[in-house]
């Protein structure tokens, strides 16, 4: 295993030379298409915050891109590999190359924080305990949690339980991360603190990051690259200065904060979420 | 819908549910006698942990419970057996009744209480809070790493409850013989192995273990079905415990039947 204190190399690319290659992307919850054929790359080593309202689908693009959801058409090459269409062993392998750092942190309840870092090296690796133990304080080390070994997660505030997320995530050296309203929820200094500890990583590790927020401010400062999602299609893709000029009107709403029109029923809010007309009013 | 396709969809949501708890003691099977010979880990302190709170802390409260229940058994089997001069039968009576029907099916009352609804609630609320996600983006297998270790405990410590509620059952009925009935206790104690065969104690044992799987995936199952919200936790506890009472009673249904036809006493 890699030492988690030297720079990793570039993650191999996909056939068109990115470390995430989405290519046609549809997701369905049922019979209800969320995905309507999403196609983006991210390159290895860059940042890419996926910028959208509520209901955009960033979340359900996220969840797809990890194998949390399948994908009902489409490809996904992470790594130079179809995500969506190797085998479960396969896909194993690969994510023990990626990292996830969900909203809610998602830490086990039932154990400390150092057990929650030491366990995918404990499941994946044949480490040692007292080399896992000295990892888990090498992780906890770098986004600023020495000494929280023993504590249980209930013991955290918001902001540490997102930082041992994170440390969990680092636990395997990925190439990849993946980040889920990392600064949702956090005071605007706590979430600083959270969009320079990505930084950080970033610039020590040369990780390829992928975050899904809708916190403007954040998105700005940590991204190369941004893609703007409303009702389940990309509407944006560029860089952060590209995007501050766009013209585009749903990513100058967004970027501007202008609230939506008032909406009647239901059937305009599904609407609104997933950009289906309703076979009524067609 | 017409009332024939309600029992047609019923059948087969009800076909496809226990498609679905086979699946997953297939699963946990595998990981347990299976994917250790195949360079996976299994960690049997996970196990070993399950199988303390599953067995070990169940004791006070099986043996309570059996100990009363033989009682409860004697006294109603004496209510017929003095008409009949034959109160020295209560011994063979409690006996027979612990080791093949109530032993393990009061065993398995408490298990579903204290394990079936505590699996339920555990991979719930992982589930609401995103844990079992975070599991498969590590490539930790939700069965393999939560299940296993359940479904090895279960199926270890509820024989092993059960024989002890059959003894405390026995005990409870001996009470009632030694208070009333004209027995010693060495004698309640001779009588009831005299009653007893193997093969009460054997299908009393296969039937516990029959209900240790069941009341695993059916835990494990709600578990893993509980939607968005912390109130869906509680609705899958409470289904689990109703489930598992309910197939329990259907599994104890088809082994007696099968006991009865292939090895009558």
């Amino acid at each position: 295993m890699a030492s988690s204190l030297t720079p990793k190399p570039v993650a191999p690319p996909t056939p068109s030379g990115a470390a995430i290659s989405v290519r046609n992307l549809r997701v369905k919850y049922g019979e209800r298409e969320i995905l309507h054929g999403i196609d983006f790359e991210v390159p290895a080593g860059e940042t890419m915050v996926i910028l959208g309202g509520s209901g955009s689908g960033k979340s359900t693009l996220l969840r797809t891109l990890v194998g949390l959801e399948q994908p009902s058409s489409g490809e996904i090459w992470i790594q130079g590999k179809d995500f969506a269409s190797i085998s479960e062993d396969e896909r194993d392998e690969l994510r023990k190359k990626m990292g996830m750092s969900f909203q809610g942190g998602a830490l086990f309840g039932s154990m400390t924080v150092g057990e929650n870092v030491a366990l995918p090296l404990h499941e994946h690796t044949h480490l040692d305990d007292s080399t896992i133990e000295i990892m888990v304080r090498l992780k906890l080390d770098q986004v600023g949690l020495s000494g929280f070994e023993n504590y249980m997660p209930a013991q955290l505030s918001g902001g540490m339980k997102k930082r041992a997320a994170i440390a969990r995530a680092l636990a395997m050296d990925p190439e990849i991360l993946f980040f889920d309203e990392p600064s949702a929820g956090l005071d605007p200094i706590i979430a600083a603190g959270i969009d320079e500890l990505i930084l950080k990583l970033k610039k020590a590790f040369r990780i390829t990051i992928v975050v899904v927020t809708h916190e403007l401010a954040s998105a700005f400062l940590i991204a190369d690259r941004m893609i703007v999602l409303d009702k389940g299609v990309i509407v944006a893709n560029a860089t952060t200065e590209e995007l501050r000029k766009s013209k585009h009107p749903r990513v100058r709403q967004f970027l501007d904060r202008v609230p939506e029109p008032e909406l009647t029923g239901e059937i305009d809010y599904l609407q609104m979420l997933t950009g289906d007309v309703p076979p009524a009013r067609q | 819908m017409p009332f024939t396709d309600s029992i047609g969809a019923a059948t087969i949501n009800g076909l496809a549910y226990l498609g679905g708890l086979a699946r997953l003691s297939g699963g946990a099977a595998r990981a347990v006698f299976v994917a250790p010979f195949q360079g996976k880990k299994f960690h049997l302190s996970r196990a070993v942990h399950q199988a303390m709170s599953v067995g070990v802390e169940a004791l006070p409260i099986t043996s309570l419970i059996s100990f009363f229940i033989g009682t409860i058994l004697a006294l109603n089997a004496a209510y017929e057996l003095r008409k009949f001069g034959a109160l020295h039968l209560v011994a063979s009576a409690v006996a027979v009744s612990m080791t093949r029907e109530l032993g393990p099916l009061m065993t398995a009352v408490v298990v579903i209480g204290r394990s079936g609804s505590a699996f339920a609630a555990e991979i719930g609320t992982m589930k609401v809070n995103e844990e079992i996600d975070a599991m498969e983006t590590m490539a930790l297998e939700p069965v393999h790493f939560l299940v296993a270790p359940k479904f090895l405990a279960m199926i270890l410590m509820v024989p092993c409850l059960t024989c002890w509620a059959d003894f405390m059952g026995v005990l409870g009925g001996g009470l009632f013989g030694v208070a009333t009935a004209g027995f010693t206790w060495g004698s309640y104690i001779q009588a009831t192995l005299d009653a007893l065969t193997k093969t009460d104690i054997i299908n009393g044992l296969i039937k516990a273990l029959m209900f240790g799987l069941v009341i695993t995936a059916v835990g494990c199952q709600e578990g893993f079905s509980t939607g968005l919200g912390s109130e869906q936790v509680g609705r899958s506890t409470t289904s689990a415990v109703v489930k598992s009472i309910f197939l329990v009673v259907m599994v104890d249904l088809i082994f007696t039947t099968i006991f009865y036809i292939t090895a009558p006493r």
